[in-house]
């Protein structure tokens, strides 16, 4: 019998989210490792970083190693009236690390939701993030916000891009004091802005102090309801409202997310409904998913044995290899480790030597 | 516990005053000696000395939950963190600073000497004028007298130091002062202690400004 312990966090996360994924009638879907590169660098906003690994292939076309997995999923598929897409993957992505400036591969788990999505769907993908994180540990946070709002907020206090770009910032950091500096600078009424920002929480709270802020009314009734399903689950009150979650506005619309988890110093999850992104890619369905960055859970504390093996089998160069074979079978039979070795390897630990010479077992 | 990160240094020494008053004190870290690490367990708070450069580091990557940094270094850095509040001290401005004579001649490459990379670059390209940065770690007023370069861009707080060096300030490019940042993921899992903390911060700064 394997023990699961012997697995390392990020691949019993692997584990678990497949079948949660399943359970919701969620397809795994199997991509290349390669895409053109022309394809990036039309969308190349979408994504993380600019910079991508190039090659040519054996025609001359100048393809990429993946750096994203969304726009490889939503760039084929049929919108028809009323169905959907929705798939999951497990998928290892190339993108530049900003603290070695080298390119790092990157484990990703997630899911896509593509076609004629509604409110049940928005629901059920934020669902899903809650409970993909809950696998992992019990103790997530998931913030949402909603991009409608931000952008209604942001259109009543003053439509100037360059405005909104520099408020946008402030926005993202929780960052009050500069925000209100900025209206200052342009003459325009700080109080909304101040407010809205300061604005996050546990979502009833939250849902009260928009009502007097104007605006996105059709996207505060969309947050309404959500909420109110998210109030059934058992981990509703780990789902809080945060407007300082705000993804590239240029692709996402609507319902933004980011997770968290206990003792992981960055944001573990991210996503969020991009129907702009496929009406640039000309497809007229809506879309909504997220990537759970699976190489952070390294952060997280794994079991740390004490010893590598349980017993290091030491055997001598005219041993009876039969009696080698036996003498580890009936270890691992007794539910031991073994490490059948001629020598003491320098750097293992083990519980138990065990030494096998022509004469039998010393232990 | 909430890790905090303080600036070593004389602004350290003056926010560490605030979080005092603040209710947030931790008396060992008064004592002289060589300790960086100081705790107090009963108001659930520890401090560290850390090089006020590496403050945003250390909240960043969630060695500390919350910590206090410049203006300067949080634009130069752009670490991924909550900015939550202005502490009003250290204030300075950054500036670009030259010789008395400087005349910008825009027929040529400007040559901007700075420990600030990214923020000379993008005041730069904002005025669309094209530099040649020279990135230096210190003593950036001697650029200019030794022919190095054109300009510098630098943090200057009373301009003491450039007038004793013949320079003067030609444009400021944003004020400055120290601010108190939180780690994200700290911000959800620690959020009622930072509220806490946060907020009688807050009083202490309206007080004294």
């Amino acid at each position: 019998m394997l023990d699961a312990n012997i697995l390392k966090n990020e691949e019993r996360a692997v584990f678990a989210l497949r079948g949660l994924y399943r359970q919701y009638g969620y397809l795994p879907y199997k991509m290349s490792k390669f895409e053109d590169y022309e394809y990036y660098i039309r969308n190349k906003d979408f994504l993380v970083s600019d910079r991508i690994i190039t090659f040519n292939d054996t025609n001359g076309r100048l393809l990429a190693l993946k750096p994203d997995v969304t726009l490889s999923i939503v760039k084929n598929g049929e919108d028809i009236l009323g169905c959907k897409q929705k798939v999951y993957y497990n998928e290892n992505v190339y993108r530049v690390s900003e603290n070695t400036r080298q390119f790092k591969e990157l484990m990703q788990a997630g899911l896509e939701c593509i076609g004629d999505i509604d409110l049940y769907d928005i629901f059920e993908v934020v669902s899903l993030a809650a409970q993909s994180l809950a696998q992992i540990s019990e103790d997530f946070v998931l913030q949402i916000s909603h991009l409608g709002i931000l952008s209604a907020v942001l259109d009543r206090v003053c439509p100037d891009q360059g405005f909104q770009q520099k408020a946008i910032a402030c926005v993202e950091s929780k960052n009050a004091h500069d925000l209100a500096r900025l209206c200052r600078e342009w003459g325009v009424e700080e109080n909304l802005l101040v407010r809205f920002i300061s604005a996050y929480g546990q979502r009833d709270k939250v849902l009260a102090q928009l009502e007097d802020l104007g605006g996105g009314q059709d996207a505060l009734q969309e947050l309404k309801e959500i909420s109110v399903l998210l109030d059934r689950m058992p981990w509703g009150d780990r789902v809080i409202f945060d407007f300082s979650v705000v993804n590239n506005m240029s692709y996402y619309n609507g319902i933004v997310f980011r997770g968290f988890l206990s003792g992981i110093c960055e944001g573990v999850l991210a996503g969020g409904q991009y129907d702009k992104l496929m009406q640039k890619l000309d497809r007229r369905a809506g879309a909504i998913g997220f990537a759970l960055y699976l190489d952070l859970l390294e952060q997280l504390p794994a079991q740390r044995n004490e010893y590598d093996v349980d017993v290091l089998l030491l055997y001598d160069a005219n041993a009876d290899k039969q009696a080698v074979t036996a003498a580890v079978a009936e270890l691992i039979a007794d539910g031991k480790t073994v490490s059948a070795q001629k020598s003491v390897p320098a750097k293992l630990r083990y519980r138990q030597l065990v030494q096998l010479s022509k004469e039998g077992v010393v232990c | 516990m909430l890790n905090v990160a303080l600036p070593k240094g004389r602004l350290g020494e003056k926010v560490y005053d605030i979080f005092e008053a603040a209710g947030f004190e931790c008396p060992s870290i008064r004592e002289t000696n060589r300790k960086l690490v100081f705790e107090n367990e009963q108001k659930q708070v520890r401090y560290f000395w850390v090089k006020p450069s590496d403050v945003a580091i250390y909240v960043e990557r969630g060695a500390a939950d919350i910590g206090v940094a410049g203006k300067d270094i949080l634009l130069e850095y752009e670490p991924d963190v909550y900015e939550l509040l202005d502490l009003n001290l250290g204030k300075c401005r950054m500036a670009v600073a030259a010789p008395a004579d400087f005349r910008d001649d825009e027929n040529r490459t400007l040559r901007v000497a700075t420990k600030f990379v990214n923020i000379a670059a993008d005041y730069y390209a904002k005025i669309g004028r094209q530099i040649d940065i020279i990135k230096l770690n210190g003593s950036i007023e001697l650029a200019p007298i030794l022919g190095l370069s054109d300009v510098i861009v630098d943090i200057v707080e009373t301009g003491t130091t450039l007038k004793e060096n013949n320079l003067s300030v030609v444009q400021t490019i944003l004020p400055i002062s120290a601010r108190l940042i939180s780690n994200k993921a700290s911000f959800q899992f620690k959020g009622t202690q930072i509220e806490i903390l946060l907020c009688q911060v807050r009083n202490q700064v309206e007080q004294h400004d």
